[in-house]
C-alpha cells in the first residue's frame, strides 16, 4: 500500500474545497451548465440517463480495507447500496445527488481516495497489473512507477485541457494483465542489457470507433527519464492533436495520421529539449516514493498445508480453488480472485454489504489489502494457503465465490442503455442471459478460458474489440442489434476481433454465442487449445458458416 | 472584460489596434499576429510597448526572434476546453525566456487561474467580473503542486526531500 503524506492529503483536501465551491456556484446559477460540465467531469461526475454518475479512481487497482469500507459507506449513504467496478480500476455510483457530492468526496478524502480526473479531457487514472507486487516473475513492483505517474499527471497545469481523454497503463510482467496495448500510453517495465530498469513505451492504442493497437515508440527509456519522455509525448499531442472533431481527437489518430516514425521524431526533438530538466528523476526521489509503499511480512509457510490437504476432498472447494486461486511469489501464499460475475448478475457490481464483508476478510486473511482488476473482478493479494478453505466458506456466504474466473461467464460489460446516455443498446441483460446459458460449471470448464466483452455502443467501454468474443450494441431502425466479433485479445498479444457477419437482433445474441462456442468445441485441435487460438488457426470462416447457415 | 494583473483589476494600458487601422502616434499597442508578422520591424520601431495576440494554432517558435522586444504576448483560449495555449505559455517562458507580460485572453474563468499561473501567465483578461474580483482568493486554492514547471513554485518531490532532510537533521 502507498501511504499518503501531508502533501498528498493537503492536495486532495484542497481539491474537495474547490469542488464544493464549484457546486455551490452551479446551484446558485453563477456557473452555466456548460461551464460547470467541464469542472464536474474533471471530478468524475457524469450526467447519465437517470441521474448523476460518480466515478472514483482506484489508482493501479490497490485498495486498503479502510478504503473499501469507505466506498461501501458512500454506496449506502449517498447512493442505492451498491457500486459498479469498471474496466479501468474505477468504481462508479449511479444515483448520486449533485448537492451531496462534495460531502461524498470529503468522506473519501479522509481515506486518501478521490475522483480527480476520472473523466474529462485529461489524464485519467493510471492503471496497472492487479497482481502487482505479488505475481511471481515480475521485474519489479510497477505501482512505484504508477504512483510516480499518478502524481505527475494529477492537476498537471499544461495537460488538463487536452484534445481528448488520455489513459496510461503499466505492466511489469511478461504476461500483460493491464491491457497496455489498448491505452494512449502503455508502459512495459523491463531491464536493458546493463540491467538498468526502464520502459518500453507504446503509444496510440485505444478502442472506440477507430480502434488501434498501440505501437512501440521507444523500446527502452531509462526510469529516470520517464517523466520527461511522457511530457514530450503529451506536449506534442496537446499542440498538434486534432480538436476539430471529437472522434478524431485521441492521440491514436495523431499517431496514425503522422505515422509512428514521424510522430516518434517529433517526440524525440521535444524530449531532447527537456530531458535534462527538472523532470529527471533522481534516485532519492524514486526511493522516497518507494519508501511509502508498505509490504506485508510473510510468514514461512508450507506450500501444501494440512488444511488444504483436508479440504481437497470437498469437490466444491476444489472447484473454486482450481478456478480462483493463483500462484504467489511467496511460498505458502496465494492470490485469490473474487468473481463479481454471479449467475444472472450485472458484471462488476458489488453491494455495500459485500464490500464491508470483503474488507473484513481482507483484514483477516490478506493483510488488509484488496485489488481491483480491469476484468471487473476483485482480488485478495496475500492469502496464506492454509486459510483458503475458511476464506472460501466466508466468500461463499456473501455470494463472492462464483468459480467462473476467466471462463465464458466472466463477462466484461459496460453499463449500456440501462444507465448510459450514450448507449444504443443494453449490455447488462445480454451479460445476464449469457451467465444463465453457461451457468453449468462443468460445461464452462470444458470450454476453458474465453473472454466475452460487451459494449452498448461504439465508444467501446466494454472493450468489445478485444474480447475473445466481442458483442457491440448498435441501433437499427429503432431496434437493438448486436455485431459479433471473434479473435480479439487485450494481453501481450493484443489483437482486434474480426466481425463474423451481419448484426443480429437482441433476442438472438445468446443463441449465436452458444453456436460459436459449440463450433469451437467441435473445431479445436485439442482440449487445451483455447478459443482464441482456434480462431487464430482457422480464421473466422468456419464460425461464420456455423452461425449464419441457419439464419 | 476586466484585466487582472499583479493580482489586481487594472486598466489596460494597451490599445487594441485593428489590422486595417493606423498605428497611433503614441502609447502601448496590441496587434494581431498577422499584422505583426507582415512587418515586425515597422511595429517594433515605434519605441513604445508592443504586444501581439498570438493564436493557439500557430507555433510560438515564429515569435522567438522578437521575444526580447515584445512587451506583451496575449495567448488565446477560444474555449476554456482548448488547452493549447498552456503549452505555448510554458514554451515562451521556459524555453524562449520571454520575460514580458503573458496575458490569457478569450474564455478565461476563475477555475483556470491556478493552471494558468503555473504555466507562466501573469495577466488575465477575465470573462466575468465576479471571477476577476475573486482572483486573489481563487489563486490561493492550492498550496501544493506535484509537477515542476517554470513558475518557481516548489514541486512536491523536492519539497518532500527537503522535509526529509530537515527531519533527519533534527530541525
Amino acid at each position: 500500500m502507498y501511504a499518503y503524506d501531508e502533501i498528498d492529503r493537503t492536495l486532495i483536501n484542497e481539491r474537495v474545497s474547490e469542488f464544493r465551491d464549484q457546486v455551490k456556484r452551479r446551484l446558485s446559477g453563477e456557473l452555466t451548465e456548460d461551464e460547470f460540465k467541464m469542472l464536474r467531469l474533471q471530478n468524475g461526475v457524469y450526467l447519465q440517463l437517470h441521474a448523476y454518475m460518480f466515478r472514483i479512481a482506484i489508482p493501479y487497482g490497490t485498495l486498503s480495507s479502510a478504503q473499501l469500507r469507505r466506498l461501501a459507506h458512500v454506496a449506502r449513504r449517498y447512493d442505492r447500496g451498491y457500486g459498479h467496478f469498471t474496466t479501468r480500476q474505477n468504481i462508479q455510483f449511479n444515483w448520486i445527488k449533485l448537492a451531496e457530492l462534495p460531502d461524498a468526496l470529503a468522506d473519501l478524502a479522509e481515506v486518501g481516495i478521490h475522483s480527480m480526473q476520472t473523466s474529462g479531457n485529461n489524464t485519467r487514472n493510471v492503471t496497472s497489473d492487479q497482481w502487482a507486487g505479488v505475481a511471481p516473475g515480475e521485474i519489479e513492483d510497477p505501482r512505484i512507477w504508477s504512483e510516480v505517474l499518478r502524481q505527475y499527471t494529477t492537476l498537471h497545469p499544461e495537460f488538463s485541457f487536452l484534445p481528448r481523454k488520455f489513459k496510461f497503463a503499466i505492466t511489469a510482467h511478461a504476461h500483460d494483465r493491464a491491457a497496455i496495448k489498448i491505452h494512449d500510453i502503455g508502459l512495459r517495465l523491463h531491464k536493458n542489457e546493463q540491467s538498468e530498469t526502464g520502459f518500453e513505451v507504446l503509444v496510440g492504442g485505444g478502442l472506440g470507433r477507430t480502434p488501434f493497437i498501440a505501437k512501440t515508440i521507444r523500446p527502452f527509456i531509462h526510469g529516470r527519464d520517464i517523466l520527461s519522455y511522457v511530457e514530450a509525448i503529451m506536449r506534442v499531442y496537446n499542440r498538434y492533436g486534432r480538436r476539430d472533431n471529437i472522434y478524431k481527437a485521441r492521440i491514436k489518430i495523431l499517431v496514425h495520421e503522422l505515422g509512428i516514425e514521424k510522430f516518434a521524431q517529433e517526440v524525440e526533438e521535444e524530449w531532447q529539449q527537456i530531458r535534462d530538466g527538472a523532470l529527471r528523476l533522481d534516485d532519492d526521489t524514486i526511493e522516497d516514493i518507494r519508501s511509502r509503499f508498505s509490504y506485508p511480512t510473510y510468514e514461512k509457510l508450507p506450500h501444501m498445508p494440512e488444511e488444504l490437504r483436508k479440504a481437497a476432498h470437498d469437490p466444491l472447494f476444489e472447484r473454486w480453488r482450481r478456478n480462483a486461486v493463483f500462484p504467489h511469489k511467496a511460498t505458502g501464499y496465494s492470490i485469490v480472485t473474487i468473481s463479481l460475475k454471479p449467475v444472472g448478475g450485472p458484471p462488476g457490481d458489488a453491494t455495500a454489504d459485500q464490500m464491508d464483508a470483503l474488507a473484513d476478510l481482507a483484514d483477516k486473511y490478506s493483510f488488509g489489502e484488496i485489488r481491483v482488476g480491469h476484468e471487473q473482478n476483485l482480488a485478495l493479494p496475500h492469502v496464506a494457503r492454509r486459510d483458503l478453505p475458511e476464506l472460501w466458506k466466508a466468500l461463499d456466504k456473501i455470494g463472492l465465490a462464483t468459480p467462473n474466473v476467466n471462463l465464458v461467464s466472466d463477462i466484461i460489460a459496460c453499463p449500456g442503455l440501462d444507465y448510459c446516455s450514450l448507449a444504443n443498446a443494453r449490455s447488462i441483460p445480454i451479460a445476464q442471459e449469457l451467465t444463465r446459458r453457461f451457468a453449468n460449471h462443468d460445461t464452462a470448464n470444458l470450454i476453458g478460458r474465453l473472454h466475452i466483452n460487451i459494449s452498448g455502443c461504439i465508444n467501446a467501454c466494454g472493450h468489445h474489440h478485444v474480447g475473445h468474443i466481442g458483442i457491440l450494441g448498435v441501433e437499427k431502425n429503432g431496434e437493438e442489434f448486436y455485431q459479433i466479433t471473434i479473435g480479439g485479445r487485450a494481453d501481450e498479444k493484443a489483437e482486434l476481433g474480426v466481425l463474423i457477419g451481419p448484426a443480429v437482433p437482441y433476442n438472438e445474441v445468446a443463441d449465436v454465442i452458444e453456436d460459436i462456442v459449440e463450433a469451437y468445441l467441435a473445431l479445436r485441435a485439442t482440449p487445451d487449445e483455447l478459443f482464441v487460438d482456434t480462431v487464430k488457426r482457422l480464421g473466422v470462416e468456419p464460425f461464420r458458416e456455423r452461425v449464419y447457415a441457419t439464419r | 472584460m476586466p484585466l487582472v494583473k499583479g493580482g489586481k483589476i487594472q486598466t489596460d494600458e494597451y490599445v487594441h489596434v485593428a489590422d486595417d487601422a493606423e498605428l497611433p502616434e503614441a502609447g502601448a499597442v496590441l496587434v494581431s499576429a498577422t499584422r505583426f508578422l507582415a512587418d515586425p520591424e515597422r511595429v517594433l520601431r515605434r519605441r513604445e510597448k508592443v504586444g501581439v495576440i498570438w493564436p493557439n494554432n500557430r507555433d510560438v517558435e515564429d515569435l522567438v526572434p522578437y521575444v526580447e522586444r515584445l512587451a506583451l504576448v496575449a495567448l488565446v483560449f477560444p474555449s476554456f476546453r482548448d488547452g493549447r495555449a498552456y503549452s505555448q505559455a510554458r514554451l515562451l517562458r521556459e524555453r524562449y525566456f520571454f520575460r514580458g507580460e503573458l496575458r490569457a485572453t478569450g474564455q478565461v474563468l476563475r477555475d483556470q487561474f491556478v493552471f494558468m499561473l503555473r504555466a507562466g501567465f501573469d495577466a488575465f483578461e477575465v470573462k466575468k467580473q465576479a471571477d476577476a474580483e475573486a482572483y486573489a482568493q481563487t489563486v490561493k486554492r492550492y498550496s501544493v503542486f506535484y509537477q515542476p514547471t517554470g513558475d518557481g513554485r516548489v514541486a512536491a518531490p523536492f519539497r518532500r526531500l527537503q522535509l526529509r532532510h530537515s527531519e533527519s537533521a533534527g530541525l
